[in-house]
C-alpha cells in the first residue's frame, strides 16, 4: 500500500437523474479497486467527511461522497447548506437512496473497479447507510451509530420512518459500530436490531464500545474517543477487506 | 445524536450575514451537533431568509446554559422596555 491517491470534486447522476456534486478520492496505481459510497452526516458535506474519503483511498478503495444538499444549495458552504436542508425538513429517504445508487454506479464505472460496492455513514449517514443497504444491491454496509433505525425520536419530521421493518431486504453483510453511552441509538435499540437480523439470518457484526458515546469517530469534536475510533477503523478495514477488496 | 427536531419561527426583522444586511423571514431553533462550537451538542439558532439563498443566514451555536441565559435576557429586556415600545 503506497497510499498515493487523487481527490477531486466531480459531478454524478443522482436520484431522478439529477446532476449532483460529489467528492471522489481514489487510489493511484491500483487494480481491482472496491468502491465505497460515503454518506455525510447531518452537518453536511464537510471537510472532516472529505478527509474520511481520502482515508479510504489511502487504504486502496475508491470513495465517493455525494453532496445530499447540493440541489437546494449549490456552491453554498456545508454548514449553510445543512441549515437550509434542515429548515426545509430534511432530505427525503427516497432521494438519498437514489443518490447512493447513482454514486454506486459511478464507482462501478471507474477504470480499475472490481465491481464491488460498499456503503458507510455516520450519525444520520449511518441510518441512511442501513436504508441504502436495504434498498439497493450492495456488497457491504457499515452503520456507525445511526439513529432512527429502530425508533424515530419525538420531533422528527413526519416523513421519517423507522427502518427496522426493511431488514428482510438487507442485501449485504452489515457492520454496526456503536457507543455504549449513546442515547440515539441506545444499546437496547441496537440489540433489538441485531435480534431481528439474527431471526432473518442476515449476516452482521455489531460492536458497542464502552466509554464511547455518539460520534466517537469525529476527530474534530469533543465526542472523539481514540480507543473506540482506532478499533473501529480496524473493524472497517477487516470488513471491507473481506467483502470489497481484490479481484471480483 | 442527530436530533432532527427543529422549531420554526416566522420572523420579521433584519440580520447581518456574510454579504451584509438582509431581511429575515424565519428562525430555526434546534439542539443538535454544532459545526464550530466545542461541545457535543449546542442550542443552534439560524436567522435566515431562504428566498435569498442558503448563505443568507446568521448562525449561533450556544451552550444550553448560554441559551437559557439569552432567553431570560430577551424576556427581561422586553419587560423593561417603556410602555408601548415592545
Amino acid at each position: 500500500m503506497n497510499e498515493a491517491l487523487t481527490a477531486e470534486t466531480v459531478m454524478m447522476k443522482g436520484h431522478n437523474g439529477d446532476e449532483v456534486e460529489a467528492y471522489l478520492a481514489r487510489p493511484d496505481g491500483t487494480e481491482f479497486i472496491g468502491g465505497v459510497v460515503l454518506i455525510h452526516h447531518l452537518p453536511g458535506y464537510d471537510s472532516s467527511t472529505k478527509e474520511m474519503a481520502r482515508k479510504f483511498a489511502a487504504y486502496g478503495y475508491s470513495a465517493l461522497m455525494p453532496n445530499l444538499y447540493y440541489r437546494d444549495s449549490p456552491g453554498a458552504s456545508p454548514d449553510d447548506a445543512a441549515a437550509a436542508a434542515r429548515a426545509k425538513g430534511g432530505v427525503p429517504d427516497e432521494q438519498v437512496v437514489g443518490d447512493v445508487a447513482g454514486a454506486a454506479a459511478y464507482l462501478r464505472s471507474l477504470a480499475g473497479s472490481n465491481g464491488r460496492i460498499g456503503v458507510i455513514g455516520h450519525c444520520s449517514g449511518g441510518r441512511q447507510a442501513f436504508l441504502a443497504a436495504c434498498s439497493l444491491p450492495l456488497d457491504a454496509a457499515v452503520d456507525c451509530y445511526g439513529g432512527a433505525v429502530v425508533h424515530v425520536p419525538q420531533g422528527a419530521p413526519a416523513s421519517m420512518k423507522p427502518l427496522i421493518g426493511l431488514s428482510e431486504n438487507l442485501s449485504c453483510p452489515l457492520l454496526g459500530l456503536f457507543g455504549a453511552d449513546d442515547q440515539f441509538p441506545t444499546p437496547p435499540e441496537t440489540a433489538e436490531l441485531s435480534r431481528t437480523l439474527d431471526e432473518l439470518s442476515k449476516p452482521h457484526e455489531f460492536r458497542t464500545f464502552t466509554g464511547a458515546g455518539h460520534a466517537f469517530f469525529s476527530v474534530d469534536r469533543p465526542s472523539y474517543r481514540v480507543e473506540a475510533a482506532v478499533e473501529g477503523w480496524d473493524k472497517i478495514w477487516a470488513f471491507f477487506g473481506e467483502h470489497l477488496a481484490g479481484k471480483a | 445524536m442527530c436530533t432532527y427536531s427543529t422549531e420554526h419561527v416566522p420572523a420579521t426583522g433584519s440580520g447581518k450575514g456574510p454579504n451584509g444586511w438582509f431581511r429575515l423571514s424565519e428562525v430555526s431553533v434546534y439542539l443538535d451537533h454544532p459545526a464550530h462550537a466545542l461541545a457535543d451538542h449546542t442550542l443552534n439558532i439560524d436567522f435566515i431568509n431562504p428566498a435569498h439563498g442558503p448563505s443568507a443566514r446568521v448562525a449561533v451555536e450556544l451552550t444550553a446554559q448560554t441559551a437559557r441565559d439569552l432567553a431570560s435576557a430577551i424576556e427581561s429586556a422586553l419587560a423593561a422596555a417603556p410602555p408601548g415600545l415592545a
